[in-house]
């Protein structure tokens, strides 16, 4: 199976910082991915050269066969590759409809259309009931679930979210484990950034981890999670005896 | 969203009876300067109330609609009417031009840009001879008749115009509000980022904006030029000016279609009682009152005077 994104070799330093050392893998059509790894592992860095929001210093990017490295954002969404924010970023004086109103503008032209395929995203994510409140006025949960549904709304073949999940209470978070578990139902490929194992373990296909900057482990949530390598990052070298 | 029937009969309504309860020609000079001004605030609304790019430099586009129907005229003969159109076209491609570079700066740092570029066209035209320079231009006085765009026996002519502005500028923005572009420039004003994050081209939204708000404002700078017959730098490029565009938007409610002809309502009738009130010497004190009514803008009602009414609303109990 040929993949729909692949990273090649990418790197990206900040002075002298190396935030991505060659970072290689890719991701299925179909997958969902979990990119895994400690606070300042690069993870972030990384979302934001695959989808354009900073320029890689060397590597390449290819989505659906085709080099898109140094492709801008806004290109990149109309490719199909769209990501969400580990800081959650809403229109915050716009109501929850006009939010989504805006990712489905991309793929249609009318206002009237767009407004039809909103209300089927809020809907699909369960925030109909909500859909006329401002999005400053939705709790946190909303809002991140509204940043899903706005970049659901530009229907994506692939979708980036960044700590989707992170300041979710548990039942939140089953709430959104299961709306990504319909997502790729629905033929959307997932990359989820988190540094919340528990989450991910259950969820992923395949997890790559990052540690300082380069990938460290790319196996299924099983193989990695009993990796030496991975243990070390994340609790340190005295666990590896007792896992 | 509701459709916008109402406001627009009151509108016409209320245009068509102002000029028979106020015959005399002063009160029709101050109703031709708050349509006039109600047109300029809602040419920046579009840019700065949507779009979220607050220019403090606006009275350049007004300066080049003025200057260039007027040279046409004078050195070429053409009729205001198409030096209108060639001073709104070179009034867009200037935005374009100097939205290019501008348009990579953020908040303040865009708006102190404005500021400095409105400052240099100010003093280029002051010292360009070639059209005027300190002395500024008259216009040729012409017989009176729409074609020439000069009206001598009454002011009527030039209210009935000025409506026809701001009808022209609210038209514009009414079809912004309601397509794709309207939408665009408010997700860039909330958040240009996740703008990006869902395809929208920001650089590209933001030029559209600021090619239709200068292509209006220098419109209304031809509209200047032919009803007081004579321009010169500091009437038509001076900083106080594109403070008062601004401002009409802003007192009124930016981002708001009828925002601008409710600020331009107060700030006029403000304007020209300070003019009485301090004759020649009151030239500081309308910048006094300017920057006083923007303090108290931005402490008490961001959203303007058309916020008012929903800060209201929400204060009175919600009917069930």
């Amino acid at each position: 199976m040929t993949a729909l994104l692949e990273i090649e070799g990418l790197t990206k330093h900040f002075g002298g910082v190396l935030a991505n050392d060659n970072v290689s893998f890719g991701v299925a059509e179909g997958e969902i991915l979990g990119l895994l790894g400690p606070n300042g592992a690069g993870k972030t860095t990384l979302f934001n050269c695959i989808t354009g929001f900073l320029p890689p210093d060397r590597g390449r990017v290819r989505f659906a066969g085709v080099d898109v490295t140094g492709r801008s954002a806004s290109r990149l969404a109309r490719d199909g590759l769209v990501r969400t924010f580990q800081i959650v970023r809403v229109f915050p004086d716009l109501s929850a409809l006009e939010n989504v109103v805006i990712g489905a503008l991309l793929r249609h032209g009318r206002v009237s259309a767009a407004r039809r395929r909103a209300l089927e995203v809020l809907e699909d994510v369960g925030l109909a009931a909500r859909s006329n409140v401002r999005a400053r006025d939705l709790t946190t949960a909303e809002r991140k679930r509204l940043e899903v549904a706005r970049a659901l709304a530009t229907d994506p073949r692939a979708l980036l979210l960044d700590e989707a999940m992170s300041g979710l209470n548990p039942r939140e978070v089953a709430e959104a484990v299961a709306l990504v578990r319909r997502l790729r139902e629905g033929g959307v490929t997932i990359v989820l950034v988190e540094h919340v194992l528990e989450v991910v373990m259950p969820l992923a296909d395949r997890v790559v981890v990052l540690q300082e900057g380069r990938a460290i482990a790319d196996a299924t949530p099983a193989a990695v999670s009993r990796d030496p390598a991975v243990i070390e990052a994340y609790l340190g070298p005295q666990f590896i005896e007792r896992a | 969203m509701p459709r916008p029937g109402l406001p627009v009969i009151a509108l016409v309504a209320a245009a068509l009876v102002y000029p028979l309860v106020f015959g005399s020609p002063a009160a029709i000079n101050v109703g031709v300067l708050i349509l006039l001004f109600a047109a300029l605030g809602t040419a920046w609304n579009l840019l700065g109330g949507y779009a979220g790019q607050i220019s403090f430099g606006h009275a350049v586009f007004f300066g080049i609609g003025a200057y260039t129907s007027t040279v046409l005229l004078k050195e070429a003969g053409l009729s205001p009417w198409l030096g209108m159109l060639a001073g709104a076209a070179l009034a867009a491609l200037a935005a374009v031009l100097l939205g290019v570079p501008t348009f990579r700066l953020a908040g303040h740092y865009f708006a102190i840009a404005t500021i400095v570029i409105g400052e240099i066209a100010h003093t280029v035209v002051r010292n360009l001879d070639a059209i005027g320079g300190a002395r500024g231009l008259f216009l040729p006085i012409l017989p009176t008749s729409l074609v020439n765009y000069q009206f001598h026996n009454s002011r009527l002519p030039y209210y009935g115009i000025a409506f026809g502005l701001y009808a022209l500028a609210l038209a514009a923005t009414l079809m912004v509000e309601r397509r794709r572009i309207g939408y665009y420039l408010r997700a860039i004003r909330e958040d240009p980022t996740a703008s990006r994050s869902v395809g929208v081209s920001v650089l590209q939204y933001k030029l559209a904006a600021a090619a239709l708000s200068a292509a209006l404002t220098a419109i209304c700078g031809t509209f200047y030029a032919q009803y007081v017959l004579f321009i010169d730098s500091d009437s038509v490029f001076p900083l106080s000016l594109s403070i008062l565009i601004a401002l009409t938007a802003i007192l009124g409610g930016a981002g708001r279609a009828y925002g601008p002809l409710l600020g331009a309502g107060v700030l006029v009738p403000l304007s020209e009682i300070t003019r009485i009130a301090f004759g020649g010497t009151g030239r500081g004190a309308d910048l006094v009152i300017y920057g006083a009514l923007i303090v108290l803008i931005s402490v008490a009602q961001p959203g303007g005077i058309a916020a008012l009414g929903d800060a209201l609303r929400r204060r009175l109990p919600q009917p069930a």
